[in-house]
């Protein structure tokens, strides 16, 4: 039931590898603590890759919300890519596909950033 | 656990446990009445947020409290309540999460992805707590689509 999350690093951007489910608890608290701790190291060129992502719950969407204005308020930028189409339909329903950058090309999207 | 004709009612404590066997209980429920995977995803997904509201913002995790959920299948409809021993809740005091200013909140999703993946809610109030009644009809068009 958790989530599996695995980082690297690709021209000055952290890629998170996520997979399985963002919900409350335990989903929730890793995304948090992994976007923490990159912010903590000076990593703040982030792209959350959630093609793996097979389920997201409200407090899943509102861990992606809050890591993404952290990001944004230290000066950095928060992206998403590959999203599944229940996580796109998701955010189209919150209206937050178009706060959010998400790509589908994680090349175009590294290149992306401003750096 | 009692079981009268198909409903199936759990009283269960206030744990992510418990959400997770809610939730778990739902898609079954929804794969057994014969409803595509997208409608079993709406469904599951509606009443594992109406449990979290029991869990989390209704009985605050509190030993003492607990949540019960009772699930029916009425030939013509899915009905699932679920029901929390808290404060109660004011669906009106509610703020839109698509409002502008409520849209980078890091909560409040919840209510409004219930009711976005139903085809009927209703709140009651306990005194104390809240009773969510959750209605797929079955056959009709997807909610949300």
């Amino acid at each position: 039931m958790s989530m599996k999350i695995s980082t690297r690093q690709v021209d000055g951007v952290t890629i998170l590898d996520l997979g399985g489910r963002i919900t409350l608890g335990e989903g929730s608290v890793q995304l948090r603590d992994s976007v923490r701790d990159l912010l903590g190291k000076g990593q703040k060129n982030i792209l959350l890759n959630l093609g793996e992502v097979n389920y997201i719950d409200s407090s899943g969407i509102g861990e992606l919300v809050s890591a993404f204005t952290t990001v944004k308020n230290q000066g950095g930028e928060l992206k998403l890519l590959n999203l599944t189409r229940k996580v796109h339909d998701l955010l189209q329903i919150t209206k937050l596909y178009t706060v959010f950058d998400v790509k589908d090309d994680e090349a175009k999207a590294i290149a992306s950033y401003a750096k | 656990m009692t079981a009268q004709a198909s409903r199936i009612t759990y009283t269960l404590d206030s744990s992510l446990d418990s959400v997770n066997k809610v939730e778990e209980t739902a898609e079954q429920m929804a794969r057994k009445a014969g409803v595509d995977d997208d409608e079993i995803f709406r469904i599951s997904m509606a009443v594992r947020e109406a449990a979290v509201n029991a869990v989390l913002h209704g009985n605050a995790y509190d030993p003492q409290k607990r949540m019960t959920a009772s699930f029916e299948n009425t030939g013509s409809s899915l009905v699932i309540r679920i029901t929390d021993e808290g404060k109660g809740l004011d669906p009106a005091t509610l703020p839109d999460p698509l409002a502008p200013e409520n849209l980078l909140r890091g909560s409040g999703r919840g209510i409004f992805i219930i009711r976005s993946f139903m085809d009927e809610v209703h709140f009651k109030q306990l005194h104390p707590g809240t009773e969510l009644t959750l209605i797929k009809h079955l056959g009709a068009a997807p909610a949300g689509a």
